[in-house]
């Protein structure tokens, strides 16, 4: 894994705020990304590039685009046009479970917790490289043993910070909504992925549940790992985001850290009309 | 009515040739079906392709039966990379009918008079193709019990494909709760969970296809060596259907299910039919009603029936788990 | 359409009035089942009918008699018999059993130069279901399969396999109707065309009337029994319950043997024929041949797909029907009944399977298992033209029927559905949503 070269708050200050902007350490660059649905646009990204090391929110109105530019960046869906590349490594055509092993591992909007494996299986599930997951030798237990209890041992670590240890035992299906959305985001850590891509890691976690994930969010920073989110949650943005991308309609309307582009006026336009229910909390004043 | 020859005839049944066969293929099925979630309704090729692989090698070609188990393997694994290479990707209902489409491709070629030089047309093969299997046998004559009733043969056959269900449940037992199990379960839940941990989805599928589609030829071979003939149609879509009866019975997705679900099945069927013919016969039933020629009629369609029943009223089988439930696809 | 379970989000509350007249319908049902059960075990001992023959004329291919032409006739208990045709070509034989008879034209007694059209069907079987009924039967003398020309053959073929085609886009067209309303693949759809036939040989060789009559009759009652009362009694309640689509396919397979096996224990095994119209022969048109019966019922099963099109474009229940395809839970809060839309749907396609199944057994015969030789066709021609386009089931049918009937040019006759089901794997691979169907994501 590439160590960041710069710390996370200073690229956002020597980085310009307009969409596209170039970025001194990118992890992530996408060009000219086109997706139509017949006659509909729903994604057309001229240039965008993703910091390494940093926390970058997606953001934008309903409709916006912004599911479909992660499940075409991570290979779940297929542009019509257009190239991007991770760490350097174009990812044109590389289905989903490859561009996985090579550090780019996401969540789903609606989770996919899978409900009939327990929560402590969901975890192992995760990890990556096992010896027990060849069919051959499968059959052979004492290969696999040693290293299995090693992923149990990971997975129970990370449950205890997430604070769902206690239920490691129980069906995934069992779990609150806000909960298994906790576990699909702990699952991901065990990929030990180089950037992660959550799509609304908040949507229906209870408040106290949401300052510790933001905290594990701002971890994940500290280990050197990129983090693209998106999310509705204006405060939670404005919060721990070292810089947020705009989208409308499909395309990248602003870029810059979160004060300047919550009083940006295009965002601002973008926003109005549309059917939402989050905070937009420090950009009503100019309107 | 005659109940002693009844539970003789039940009770041989419930651990006889037929329910080792419907054994290994409702196995089969519970890798595909009850671990991976694939809707295989081909089964009953994967058992044809097992039973002819026997008898065409060794009657057409005197190759010895030993060679022959292995083309039999060959053959089933080939088949299976078939059927998945082009399906695996497709949902889960284009599967379905692509396996049966394929399954009676293989029962249609298996039974027309242009092939009917190797494999026998419509009456199939039969001859002595297990000539070497049963000079194994040490039983010179079978049992004679109030209870339990088997020709020298067929105990032979019993016994060893008893310790050939023993082997395969076990080694099944051992994978399934291995993290190949695990990311099999998985891929049944959501495979697009799966992939974004980095998991070869259409790989594993693959293995999982062929692996149940192995053990559903194995079951073809003990058909094919039990009778010493081998009969295409009896390799048709309801095969399929009943192993999938089996497999529900006794609740998909437990590894003895398919063996317990297998028992159950032959058990009540023997003693349906029993009690029918021996109602028929002594005339406890009359004859206008049910004929002596369609008590086997009234077999399948109870046995029909008794799939409706099983699907409404008990779909996680003798077994299963409700919160488990593998066939109800309500969550 | 994923597979989750079509929520039921309104009860449907019946007079209890309707209640009664259904279970007078069943009532009705059960007695005219229970009559099958007596008539077809009756033992051989009944009253002596009076004789019936077996009969017919051999004529070369311009009409002209061919005499002396030697026919064996075996049947039931030992029964033999040697005819020769007469002067006119006419030969009958008198039997006075029920039962399956074979009957063998002796080849070497035809003169030279005419030869029958199929050298391998020498042998007709005759199935003498009720005495009473003379059975006139064919030998069809003619330049020989060999002599006839590719074209000859193919113009043919092309024709069979467009009404073959006509057959299954008629069971094909409910079979996705019902899929796209109920998510449901209804595995024992062929045995409606199974109990479309069986009703209509009952009416018309038992009861006697005429197929003219019989026909109609049979598909009202086939679309009542197989559409409504398995709607109303069988899957409405299992959708109420929330039961799962994979499920519900389980419980058409085993109601699909269920049924198979009753028709078998109700009518035994042999393929039955209508007594009327039977042997009818062929009228020429140029390179084609069809039969009058078959231009009639594929007349009216055209008119009845183009009736059945008209209904899903443009009356109210078709269009509520095409947006609970779209979208059950968008369609159900605009205020459309969903159940009632549903029970039209299984109606309406009950009818048409039904009447598919008339159409194979007045041109053929039906069997226990005409059902699940139709169903794997059936499936094809969906899933070739697209899983839930409307369209798409009428294409699919046309492309399978031809498909399987010009591949006999190449492949042998016994082989031609495997041919069916192969361009359907093959089509699933190059273009997984059919040919009509819109690019989804189908993995």
């Amino acid at each position: 894994m590439q160590k960041p070269k710069s710390a996370d708050v200073d690229f956002a200050s020597t980085t310009s705020p307009t969409p596209g902007s170039a970025k001194s350490d990118p992890i992530l660059v996408a060009d000219k990304i086109v997706r139509q649905f017949g006659g509909l646009t729903a994604v057309n990204v001229d240039h965008l590039e993703i910091q390494r090391g940093s926390i970058t929110a997606l953001i934008g109105p309903n409709g916006a685009g912004k599911t479909t530019f992660f499940n075409l960046l991570t290979g779940y869906d297929s542009p019509n046009s257009g190239t991007w590349s991770f760490n350097g490594r174009e990812l044109n055509g590389i289905p989903p479970h490859k561009v996985a092993r090579l550090g780019m591992v996401r969540t789903f909007q609606l989770t996919k917790a899978l409900y009939r494996l327990t929560v402590i299986e969901n975890m192992a599930l995760g990890a990556r490289n096992q010896k027990g997951e060849s069919v051959l030798r499968s059959v052979f237990p004492w290969i696999w043993r040693a290293q299995e209890a090693e992923i149990r041992a990971r997975a129970i670590e990370i449950l205890r910070k997430f604070k769902l240890l206690e239920k490691q035992d129980d069906f995934a299906a069992a779990l609150s909504g806000g909960q298994r959305k906790l576990l699909e985001m702990a699952r991901a850590l065990m990929v030990e992925p180089e950037m992660i891509m959550l799509d609304e890691p908040m949507a229906g976690v209870n408040p106290a549940l949401k300052q510790s994930l933001l905290e594990h969010i701002k971890e994940l920073r500290t280990e050197g790992k990129t983090v693209l989110f998106v999310e509705h949650d204006m405060d939670m943005v404005h919060e721990i985001s070292d810089w947020v991308i705009v989208m409308a309609q499909g395309a990248v309307i602003a870029e810059g850290t979160p004060a300047s582009v919550m009083g940006n006026e295009e965002v601002i336009a973008a926003y109005l009309g549309a059917h939402h229910n989050d905070d937009l909390s420090a950009s009503q004043e100019g309107a | 009515m005659d109940f002693l020859f009844i539970t003789q005839q039940t009770l041989s049944a419930t651990i006889g040739v037929n329910t080792i066969i419907f054994a290994l293929a409702a196995i089969g099925l519970n890798m595909h079906f009850g671990y991976t979630g694939l809707l295989n309704f081909g089964q009953a090729g994967f058992l044809a392709i097992g039973a002819y692989s026997v008898a065409v090698p060794v009657v057409s070609f005197g190759i010895p039966l030993w060679i022959a188990f292995l083309i039999g393997i060959f053959n089933s694994i080939i088949f299976a990379l078939l059927l998945g290479i082009p399906t695996l990707r497709l949902r889960a209902d284009y599967l379905a009918i692509v396996t049966i489409a394929a399954a009676e491709i293989v029962r249609q070629i298996a039974r027309s008079a242009t092939f009917n030089e190797w494999l026998g047309g419509s009456d199939g093969i039969t001859g002595k193709f297990g000539k070497e299997f049963f000079d194994l046998n040490p039983f010179k004559s079978g049992l004679d019990t109030p209870i339990l009733r088997f020709n020298a043969n067929d105990l032979w056959v019993v016994i060893v494909g008893w310790s050939l269900v023993a082997v395969i449940t076990f080694v099944m037992w051992i994978m399934v709760n291995s993290p190949w199990g695990r990311l099999m379960r998985a891929i049944r839940e959501d495979e697009d969970a799966v992939r974004s941990l980095g998991k070869n989805v259409y790989l594993y599928k693959m293995q999982s296809l062929i692996i149940g589609g192995v053990i559903g030829s194995i079951g073809g071979f003990v058909y094919a060596l039990s009778r010493q003939s081998v009969q295409p149609d009896n390799y048709g879509t309801a095969l399929t259907f009943f192993a999938y009866t089996v497999l529900i019975l006794g609740g998909a997705a437990r590894v003895f299910s398919p063996v317990v679900g297998a028992m159950i099945f032959w058990f009540l069927i023997v003693f349906i039919e029993q009690i029918l013919r021996q109602g028929v016969s002594n005339n406890l039933i009359p004859d206008w009603l049910i004929g002596v020629n369609q008590v086997g009629q009234i077999r399948f369609m109870l046995m029909g029936l008794g799939l409706m029943a099983l699907m409404i009223f008990r779909p996680q089988g003798i077994f299963g788990d409700k919160k488990e439930l593998a066939l109800d696809a309500k969550a | 359409m994923n597979l989750a379970s079509v929520t039921v989000t309104k009860s449907f509350r019946r007079h209890s009035s309707f209640r009664k007249s259904s279970s007078l319908a069943i009532l009705l049902l059960l007695s005219v089942s229970s009559a099958l059960f007596l008539g077809s075990n009756a033992s051989a001992t009944e009253a002596e009918a009076a004789p019936t023959k077996l009969y017919g004329t051999i004529t070369d291919k311009d009409g002209i008699a061919l005499p002396n032409i030697g026919i064996s006739v075996t049947g039931p208990e030992e029964f033999t018999k040697n005819v020769e045709t007469d002067a006119q070509g006419n030969w009958e034989v008198e039997i006075l059993t029920k039962g399956s008879f074979n009957l063998t034209i002796n080849q070497d007694d035809l003169p030279e130069g005419q030869s029958l059209t199929d050298p391998t069907k020498a042998t007709i079987r005759a199935n003498v279901f009720s005495l009473g009924n003379d059975l006139r039967l064919l030998f069809p003398i003619g330049p020989g399969i060999a002599k006839a020309s590719m074209l000859e053959r193919s113009a043919q073929l092309a024709l069979d396999g467009l009404i073959l085609g006509l057959v299954i886009g008629l069971a094909a067209l409910g079979l996705n109707l019902i899929f796209g309303t109920t998510g449901l693949t209804n595995f024992a759809h062929g045995e409606i065309l199974t109990m479309g036939g069986l009703l209509i040989y009952y009416l018309s060789a038992v009861l006697k009337f005429p197929v003219l009559v019989a026909a109609p009759i049979g598909v009202l009652l086939g679309a009542f029994i197989s559409g409504f009362l398995q709607d109303r009694y069988l899957w409405k309640p299992l959708r109420k319950r929330g039961t799962g689509l994979i499920a519900m396919l389980v419980v058409s397979i085993g109601l699909a043997i269920f049924l198979r096996y009753f028709f078998l224990f109700l009518f035994g095994g042999d393929t039955r024929q209508l007594p009327q119209y039977a042997g009818q022969a062929g009228l020429e048109f140029g390179l084609l041949s069809i039969t009058p019966k078959s231009i009639l019922t594929t007349s009216i099963g055209i008119i009845l797909i183009i009736l059945a099109t008209l209904w899903l474009l443009k009356t109210r229940m078709g269009k509520a029907s095409r947006a609970v395809s779209d979208n059950p839970a968008l369609a159900s809060a605009s205020g459309i009944d969903v159940q009632k839309v549903i029970r039209a749907v299984w109606v309406l396609g009950a009818a048409l399977a039904t009447y598919a199944g008339v159409i194979i057994t007045i041109n053929q015969g039906v069997s226990f298992l005409m059902g699940q030789d139709m169903l794997l066709l059936i499936f094809a021609a969906v899933t070739l033209g697209g899983l839930g386009t409307a369209n798409g089931a009428l294409v699919g049918s046309l492309i399978i029927g031809l498909f399987v009937q010009l591949s006999t040019l190449f492949i042998p006759t016994e082989l031609k559905y495997v041919g069916a089901l192969i361009i359907l794997i093959i089509i699933l691979i190059i273009r997984p949503q059919g040919i009509l169907g819109k690019k989804e994501r189908i993995g």
